[in-house]
């Protein structure tokens, strides 16, 4: 892989962290622990979204996905208690199985971008990742799912609600704090 | 329409009728319209007798339909009257209404006579095709259907599974004749290129076919005639198909059917003429059939038996002359024979149905004073099949005996032994039946009654035409010009030779030996069964038990070759069915179940794994995809 | 900001996403406990969102489509961590486990 030799450095770091994140998260034995390397991830693929001329993603990725949705998984983390992680080890066979799985993804994947022969393209604009110009696409081109989304968030919340409520089948004891 | 037509029709439609609404229809009214079907048939071709005797060439055609085209082979249903057809047709049609007549009255108290009206007709029906058919082709379809129906009739009480299966046997036997005659068939096509008689026989006259040839397709063909005509070894279907009704056994298997063999024969004249070693061949088969069947017919003592036997000796008589190449006197045979035979027959049904459904002589004796018309018209039966002068018997086997004579002394000793047989054998019966004392244990002689004029009119017509039929073909010591039916006949041969006439003196011989023949007989019989008043015997050992056995012909049958089939059957099903067609449609719905078995543990619930399925699956996909886009 | 970088190609990003896919979806295949399988799922979007934003740099689209759809991603992904938490939390009120291994009740018997 010769595109490999003229790498720049920081990107090269970046790329290391963000794979080593992913990696802890996938294979660490407490969930904070994979909480927290996720956030790192997240970390820097918002690095990465700002070398792309993605600035405002970048920032949108950081207060959405690590502040807000990553907040939440450790808030249930904690409501559950999972802290030691009780779960039971699985074989080595089913890591050889998924690994095979995802490895062969990743396999057919490249191999079809080897042969899709992308040209390369270098024309990069300044500034089509500022706030200014994304909103006006937004609010020009995408309007109607812009306003989508707002139906789609009211929706998940009452589902969200809905789905908390305690009724009175349940089968845990009311001095249980869930 | 054409007359051709008209004649396979009316039959054709009584089956219909009969065949579909028979059960609806009042018996009465099915009966009488199987009748008079029938008689139509007799009257159209009476109709066109004259047209036909006008000219030797004369003949009516009729190409109704053509089956196949084959490369120039044509397979075609197309038939023709000319003077051999009509000869049989009028015998077929004639008889065959005197015996549906009488059926009206035999098969009154039956639960389903339309049925049988139907089947008789159908009968009929194919019998035509058969001697209609202006090529091998309908000839084999008549052939087949004939069988086909003397299946149907011979089991027509199909509830008494013995009768059942005489009718198969008579339909199995049929069909080894078949196997030749298909054979035989097939040999024509291959070499003469086309199933018609105008085509191959005028072509085998001139020389067209080598003698293997010719002697191969005659041996074959006659032995499909074999198996129709009840020869040696083909005969024992026909005492069994005794089972059937006596108007069946009177139509089937005496006047029409059996003579279908003959029929064929003389149709192929020109092939005979020219295979000598064929000719032989049918000679002594017929003579051994003669003598045989008539030493069998001594010890029978069930009256249909005798008369069955004795049909199978008159047959042989038929194929000893077209041995010798005497083709219009077996056909003048075949005549006679018809009458006389259908007239014993129906006497016999009239016995029968007398005496309320028994059929041993051993219970019977005495009957004449009760059945006077029965009787005397069964005596005349007697008379012509033993050879008294003048009668129609008479003629025809002393034509037959002349000509024998002058092939084959050792033949012709042997068949005057068999017409001695003969006589000996049906006053017998005669005596047996209707003379002497009652036998009768569990009935008496004031129930018996003689039966009403459906009957007795058809016994009486028969008798004139015993009597009388012998000036059919009158000898040409009596009538110098030739007998009616060799002049009708002699001229349709594409290979004649002139007949040859003896002296005088050697004629009056062979005269005198027939009637000493026949007095023999009668003296004899008389003898035994009145003046010592015997009763019909029951051998229990040596000559008279193998003849009242019939020579074992059918345990030898069933040890040789049906028992043999049947294990070889029975190997071939444990191996081959019970393995493997058993075995492989048994086994796929295991394989099936196991299949599934394996499958259903995929379905185990369990996201993980549906995930890993899901990731190879897409996996697979796309990997597909990349190669082959 | 990328101009500084030359030799940086879109195959890089390709490759980096589709690494992280990878990853992801080898976590989502190992891992039982269904909180973290969420995560990994976040993982996997966001991997897709990466490879987005590096198209519309490179193809040098004005109208940012790239970007946009990577926003809409954001919007369901965040619709779906409450929902799919929501449901976590009430499958562990029921069987006290976050276990998946447990949920295979829809099953031939």
């Amino acid at each position: 892989m010769d595109v490999f030799s003229n790498l720049p450095l920081p990107f090269l770091i970046l790329s290391f962290l963000t794979i080593l994140g992913a990696l802890y998260v996938v294979t660490s034995k407490n969930p904070v622990h994979s909480v927290l390397a996720l956030i790192l991830t997240f970390f820097t693929i918002s690095a990465h979204y700002v070398l792309l001329n993605a600035q405002f993603l970048a920032i949108v990725n950081l207060m959405v996905y690590a502040g807000a949705i990553m907040v939440l998984f450790l808030f249930v983390l904690m409501l559950l208690n999972l802290n030691k992680e009780s779960e039971p080890i699985k074989s080595n066979l089913w890591g050889f199985a998924a690994a095979i799985s995802a490895g062969l993804l990743l396999l057919v994947l490249t191999a079809a971008f080897q042969t899709s022969g992308i040209a390369v393209m270098k024309a990069n604009a300044e500034g089509i990742g500022l706030v200014k110009n994304l909103g006006r696409v937004l609010m020009t081109e995408y309007l109607v799912p812009f306003e989508l989304t707002g139906i789609l968030f009211v929706s998940a919340m009452v589902g969200a609600v809905l789905l908390g409520k305690r009724d009175k089948n349940d089968s845990v004891k009311s001095e249980e704090t869930l | 329409m054409n007359p051709i037509a008209l004649i396979l029709f009316f039959p054709l439609l009584g089956f219909a009728v009969n065949g579909i609404l028979g059960s609806k229809l009042p018996k009465n009214v099915a009966s009488w319209l199987g009748t008079l079907m029938v008689l139509m048939s007799f009257i159209v071709t009476l109709g066109y007798l004259n047209q036909i005797a006008s000219d030797v060439e004369n003949s009516i055609k009729w190409n109704a339909y053509t089956f196949l085209n084959i490369d120039g082979l044509l397979f075609k249903a197309s038939f023709a009257l000319d003077r051999l057809s009509i000869w049989m047709t009028l015998i077929i049609t004639g008889i065959g209404t005197l015996i549906h007549l009488y059926s009206i009255s035999y098969m009154d108290h039956d639960k389903n006579p339309a049925k049988f009206f139907a089947y008789l007709n159908f009968f009929i029906f194919n019998m035509l095709l058969l001697v209609l058919g202006s090529n091998f082709l309908m000839m084999f379809f008549g052939w087949e259907g004939v069988g086909l129906c003397s299946y149907l009739l011979i089991g027509f009480w199909y509830q008494n599974p013995s009768y059942g299966h005489a009718a198969r046997k008579a339909f199995v036997m049929n069909r080894i004749g078949d196997l030749g005659l298909l054979l035989g068939m097939f040999l024509i096509i291959k070499n003469y290129g086309s199933l018609e008689y105008a085509d191959v026989l005028p072509a085998i006259a001139q020389g067209n076919g080598g003698t293997v040839l010719l002697t191969s397709i005659g041996i074959l063909l006659f032995i499909g005639a074999m198996g129709k005509s009840a020869q040696i070894p083909l005969f024992t279907w026909l005492p069994d198909a005794m089972a059937g009704p006596t108007p069946v056994s009177a139509l089937i298997h005496a006047a029409t059917m059996v003579t279908a063999g003959i029929y064929l024969v003389i149709r192929c004249q020109a092939l005979y003429s020219l295979a000598p070693m064929a000719q032989e061949l049918i000679l002594w088969i017929g003579l051994a059939t003669a003598f045989i069947g008539a030493l069998i017919g001594l010890r029978q003592n069930d009256i249909k038996k005798v008369l069955a036997y004795s049909t199978v000796s008159q047959l042989g008589f038929m194929f000893v002359a077209l041995g010798v190449g005497a083709y219009t006197t077996a056909l003048f045979h075949v005549t006679t024979h018809a009458f006389f035979k259908a007239l014993l027959f129906l006497g016999a049904g009239s016995v029968i149905h007398g005496v309320h459904e028994r059929q041993d002589i051993s219970v019977m004796g005495g009957l004449k004073s009760k059945m006077p018309i029965t009787y005397v018209t069964f005596l005349i039966g007697t008379l012509a099949i033993s050879g008294f002068p003048l009668l129609s018997g008479f003629f025809s086997k002393d034509e037959i005996l002349a000509n024998v004579f002058h092939h084959n002394i050792f033949a012709y000793i042997v068949l005057v032994f068999s017409a001695l047989l003969t006589a000996t054998y049906m006053f017998r019966l005669l005596f047996l039946t209707f003379h002497g004392t009652f036998r009768g244990s569990d009935y008496s002689l004031s129930d018996v009654h003689e039966s009403n004029w459906k009957m007795t009119v058809p016994l009486i017509v028969l008798a004139v035409l015993s009597v009388f039929g012998g000036l059919l073909n009158l000898p040409h010591y009596i009538m110098h010009s030739g007998g009616l039916l060799s002049n009708w006949l002699n001229p349709t041969f594409l290979i004649f030779e002139n007949p040859i006439h003896a002296e005088m003196s050697t004629e009056i011989v062979l005269i005198s030996i027939a009637i000493g023949v026949f007095l023999f007989g009668l003296i004899y019989s008389r003898n035994q069964y009145i003046t010592k008043g015997l009763h019909p015997e029951s051998p229990q050992s040596g000559m008279g038990n193998v003849l009242k056995n019939k020579f074992y012909f059918d345990e030898f049958y069933d040890k040789a070759i049906v028992k043999p089939i049947e294990f070889l059957g029975d190997i071939l099903f444990s191996l081959f069915d019970t393995l493997l067609l058993y075995g492989a449609t048994f086994s796929v719905h295991p394989i099936l179940r196991f299949v599934g078995q394996l499958n259903r543990k995929i379905q185990n619930g369990n996201i993980e794994y549906y995930l890993i399925y899901m990731v190879g699956a897409i996996a697979l996909l796309l990997g597909l995809n990349l190669l082959l886009a | 900001m990328l101009s500084i970088f030359h030799s940086l190609e879109i195959s890089h990003y390709i490759y980096l996403s589709t690494v992280l896919f990878s990853i992801g979806l080898f976590g989502v295949l190992f891992r039982r406990n269904a909180i973290i399988l969420l995560m990994c799922i976040e993982l996997m979007l966001n991997a897709v969102n990466l490879l987005l934003a590096a198209f519309t740099e490179y193809m040098g689209d004005k109208q940012a489509n790239g970007q946009m759809f990577v926003f809409f991603i954001m919007v369901v992904a965040a619709a779906e961590a409450a929902v799919g938490l929501a449901i976590i939390v009430m499958v562990y009120r029921n069987t006290r486990k976050t276990d998946v291994s447990f949920l295979d009740q829809l099953k031939d018997s």
